[in-house]
C-alpha cells in the first residue's frame, strides 16, 4: 500500500501520520520525515519559494517510489505528501510516513524515499531571494545520496 | 503531432509551457526532436546546447536520447528536479 498526495494545501502531521495505523496492530515502527522551508540557501536569505510540479507524472513518480521501498523492504504502509506553489520559511514541504513491524525497515525506507524523491520526482523550487527570483541547482550531494541505495 | 511541454527554468528561458508540433520528417527518437527543436533559432539552441543538464519523460516516463517517440506522445523537458 502507498498513500500519494500533492497538494498546495498544509498538512497535518499527527494526523496523518495517526491515519497511518489507525486500526492496525501490526504496527511496530512508524518512521516519518518531514522537510521544511528554510530562510538561507547557500549563503542567501529566502524570502518565500514556489515549487512547481508536473501534474500526472509527479503522482507517478512518487508512486513508482513508494512501490520500489515495499519491494526492497518488508513495509507495511507508505505515505508521501508533497506541497505545490507559493511557500515561506517555517512551512512544511514534504511528509514522509513509513509504517512496518521493526525500525530497522521503516528508518531505511524513510531514507530512501526522501533520497530517491529528491532525485527522481519532478518538482522544482524556484526561491525569492532579495536580489529576485532564483530556480535552485540541483545537488550533487542528493544524487550521491541516491546513488548508495544502489549497490 | 505530439505535445511538448516544459517546466521550471526552461519553460521560462523559452518563454513556452506546451505545444504541439507535427512530428518532423524522419524524426524518431528524443534526439532527433531535440535537434529539430535546436534549428529553430538561438533561444532553442542555447536552451539544448550540449552540456545542459535537460532532462526528457516520454508519455510521463523518464526517458533518454535514443527514446522513441511516435504521433501522440506526449515529451517534456525540464532541468533536474529540486524538490523535497
Amino acid at each position: 500500500m502507498a498513500h500519494v498526495r500533492v497538494q498546495a494545501e498544509d498538512f497535518d502531521v499527527g494526523r496523518e501520520l495517526d491515519a497511518l495505523t489507525r486500526g492496525r496492530r501490526d504496527v511496530g515502527a512508524l518512521a516519518s520525515f518531514v522537510g521544511l522551508v528554510r530562510d538561507a540557501n547557500d549563503g542567501h536569505a529566502i524570502q518565500g519559494m514556489t515549487l512547481e510540479h508536473y501534474p500526472g507524472m509527479t503522482e507517478s513518480a512518487l508512486e513508482d517510489i513508494c512501490a520500489q521501498a515495499h519491494a526492497r523492504w518488508e513495509l507495511l504502509d507508505t505515505l508521501v505528501i508533497h506541497r505545490v506553489g507559493p511557500l515561506v520559511p517555517g512551512d512544511r514541504i514534504v511528509l514522509v510516513g513509513v509504517a512496518g513491524a521493526h525500525r530497522g525497515e521503516a528508518f531505511e525506507a524513510c531514507e530512501f524515499i526522501m533520497d530517491y524523491l529528491k532525485t527522481r520526482a519532478p518538482f522544482w523550487k524556484k526561491e525569492d531571494t532579495p536580489g529576485g527570483g532564483r530556480w535552485v541547482d540541483a545537488r550533487e550531494s542528493d544524487d550521491a545520496a541516491a546513488q548508495r541505495w544502489k549497490g | 503531432m505530439v505535445t511538448l511541454l516544459f517546466f521550471a527554468s526552461l519553460r521560462e528561458s523559452l518563454g513556452l509551457s506546451r505545444e504541439q508540433v507535427p512530428l518532423p520528417a524522419g524524426t524518431a527518437t528524443v534526439a532527433s526532436l531535440v535537434e529539430a527543436l535546436r534549428s529553430r533559432g538561438e533561444g532553442w539552441s542555447e536552451a539544448f546546447a550540449p552540456g545542459k543538464p535537460w532532462r526528457v519523460a516520454v508519455n510521463q516516463r523518464m526517458a533518454d536520447h535514443a527514446t522513441p517517440v511516435k504521433p501522440g506522445d506526449e515529451v517534456a523537458f525540464f532541468p533536474p528536479v529540486t524538490g523535497g
